[in-house]
């Protein structure tokens, strides 16, 4: 993949993000290319989810910018916001559904809001949505009648109901079976070297990070900063940072005797 | 932009030619006109071809999906679509897609839908005279082992249901005493007996309105927020796990509410009626009533077992109210406007069995003559 200046879609620059004024991380800068499938890694407490939550513009960063196919979204108004956000899909950490509405109503929501195609294509478009993470034989439950696993496949289909350039995923492989884990992996590949679409994975799951992505960030909560960038299958292997060895190799830290 | 083209072909097949950019935004240009163009077809062979197709995304595959999976006479092929999208469109299984998985459940009859109801309504009461023995039990448990009760919360409560409602049982009494005060001192002035306005608010605030006000306002604003706390435990599991690790959920959650809720309520009920024949007094300044004038037939009007008749209400109305609060929340079922509900059936069940309550205390006075 070529990394001409073109082909940045998403830039972040000298970001702190954190909560009431706290940074929990500090001077962020790292840069997504198109099509690329980029994992925001780290320990639990990190700041990965509060750093994606200032990606997509749910909150202000304590300091810095982010560029979003070139426009600022730190600086954007309202509409622009707007209209930068429509271009992208969220996946939440809990699925995120709303609860009056039946899964397919779920994933048509957006369909019906942004798009004014036929009833019958929304239909289908929704079920085969819904058949992509595999629930097509649970289109008319309620997400409190389905597990945590499947209410979560649910939220991903509705994040990629417009078919979005962008999709942001909170950690997407917690709670899921191995197989569908395996099967959201080989979607996102598909979606990626098919048809371009940009991922910006938040996870843990060293499995699907060897398999899906290209590029990752690793945070570190006590370094309060990115402690490597880089292909996660080089970094498991070349890596001389001990945090970053640990990290890729799944090792428990290391107690001095 | 997206376009389709119809054709047909010497040896009987219809060809449906595609082409430019298939998404959400174009896919309205060529939808309706494919799916006609293939049913017009009837039992001829079709064949979609998507050479001209430049780019192809889920909506895109809806299309070919769409063609493809209603079972018909003729064979449907689609061609020359580019590998890249081929790929995509792979994904799904039109024959799978051809019908309803999950449709929604035949409705039962209308006789059936009764005897559902009744016996929801019929379990609902089962489990009202259940909780009244758990929480009998529980009170019960605590009055024998007091080191027991959580005090800690009890007093965070008693704040909550007590100081903190002072504002709102004020304002709403204050209203109360003017508002009665003005209302019957107008026809009274005809006769020159605007005094006795004075017994009916101390009558009417110490027997009946203090009480109730109170009571209601503890419903909309406790008994709710029992129900919701307890609920939003409920659906994040919490309440499962006290009674994973053996603690019982009515003793934990329940009893400090209750005691809470029994310890402040007669003392708002006090300052709801001090409120209320402030607000009294001050409306009779204007009918020229000083306020000791006021006082004194206060005084003189209402007796010591008048005040008990309301003030012994009053902790009945406590129990009542954050019991009833405790269980809605504890019944909360799963799904996203559950806590909500639990809080409405809180405020409205709360409210029935004051008036119905209030009811039999009425009729208990008036038998005893109090």
């Amino acid at each position: 993949m070529s990394a001409g200046n073109n082909d940045i879609i998403i830039r972040v620059e000298g970001v702190d993000a954190g909560y009431d004024g706290v940074a929990i991380q500090k001077n962020l800068s790292f840069e997504i290319r198109r099509g690329e499938v980029f994992g925001i890694l780290g320990g639990s407490g990190s700041g990965k989810s509060t750093l994606m939550k200032v990606m997509i513009g749910l909150n202000l960063p304590i300091a810095g910018h982010i560029f979003i196919a070139g426009d600022d979204i730190v600086t954007a108004d309202e509409a622009t916001l707007e209209r930068i956000q429509r271009r992208f899909g969220v996946m939440y950490q809990s699925g995120a559904l709303f609860g009056s509405m039946s899964l397919l109503e779920n994933v048509r929501l957006p369909l019906e809001v942004y798009t004014e195609l036929p009833d019958d294509a929304i239909d289908l478009i929704a079920r085969m949505k819904l058949e992509l993470v595999g629930l097509e034989g649970f289109t008319g439950h309620l997400p409190a009648e389905l597990s945590g696993g499947m209410q979560k496949r649910a939220g991903i289909a509705r994040a990629m109901a417009l078919d979005p350039s962008i999709l942001f995923l909170d950690e997407p492989s917690s709670g899921l079976d191995p197989i569908t884990a395996a099967s959201l992996d080989a979607t996102i590949r598909r979606l990626s070297d098919n048809l371009g679409v940009t991922f910006v994975i938040v996870s843990h799951d060293l499995g699907s990070v060897f398999v899906a992505m290209d590029r990752v960030i690793l945070l570190d909560l006590a370094a309060k900063g990115i402690i490597a960038e880089g292909d996660p299958r080089r970094l498991r292997e070349e890596s001389t940072d001990p945090r970053v060895r640990a990290f890729f190799r799944r090792e428990a830290e290391v107690v001095p005797a | 932009m997206a376009a389709v083209s119809i054709s047909d072909t010497p040896d009987g097949r219809r060809i449906l030619a595609l082409s430019g950019r298939l998404d959400s935004a174009t896919l309205p240009d060529v939808w309706n006109a494919s799916r006609r163009a293939a049913a017009e077809a009837g039992s001829r062979p079709l064949v979609v071809d998507a050479a001209g197709v430049d780019y192809c995304d889920g909506a895109g595959a809806a299309l070919f999906v769409e063609l493809l999976r209603h079972p018909r006479e003729g064979a449907v092929e689609v061609t020359n679509l580019r590998p890249a999208f081929a790929v995509l469109l792979k994904q799904f299984h039109p024959d799978v897609l051809a019908h309803d998985l999950d449709p929604e459940p035949a409705r039962r009859p209308a006789v059936e839908e009764v005897g559902f109801a009744v016996s929801v309504v019929w379990r609902d009461i089962r489990t009202q005279v259940e909780f009244i023995g758990e929480l009998t039990s529980a009170l019960w448990f605590a009055i024998r082992h007091p080191a027991s009760v959580r005090w800690k919360d009890v007093w965070r409560i008693c704040e909550r249901v007590g100081a903190d409602a002072l504002p709102i049982v004020a304002l709403i009494s204050f209203l109360l005493g003017m508002i009665l005060a003005f209302q019957s001192a107008v026809p009274m002035k005809r006769f020159g007996a605007e005094i006795f306005v004075a017994d009916l608010i101390g009558l009417a605030m110490l027997r009946e309105l203090g009480p109730l006000m109170t009571a209601i306002l503890l419903a909309g604003r406790s008994g709710a927020a029992f129900a919701a706390e307890i609920g939003t435990m409920r659906v994040n599991q919490e309440v499962d796990a006290l009674t994973t690790m053996g603690l019982n959920p009515v003793r934990f959650l329940v009893t400090p509410r209750i005691i809470a809720a029994v310890l402040m309520t007669p003392l708002l009920t006090l300052f709801s009626d001090l409120v209320g024949l402030l607000g009294g007094a001050l409306t009779m300044q204007s009918f020229s009533i000083p306020y000791v004038t006021f006082l004194k037939e206060v005084d003189a009007a209402v007796n010591m077992s008048d005040f008990l008749a309301g003030f012994v209400k009053s902790f009945v109305f406590a129990l009542l109210v954050a019991g009833i609060g405790c269980l809605r929340g504890l019944q909360t079922s799963a799904g996203a406007s559950a806590v909500g509900d639990s809080a409405t059936r809180a405020v409205v069940s709360g409210i029935i069995l004051l008036v119905v309550v209030d009811g039999i205390f009425a009729v208990a006075y008036y038998m005893l003559d109090i």
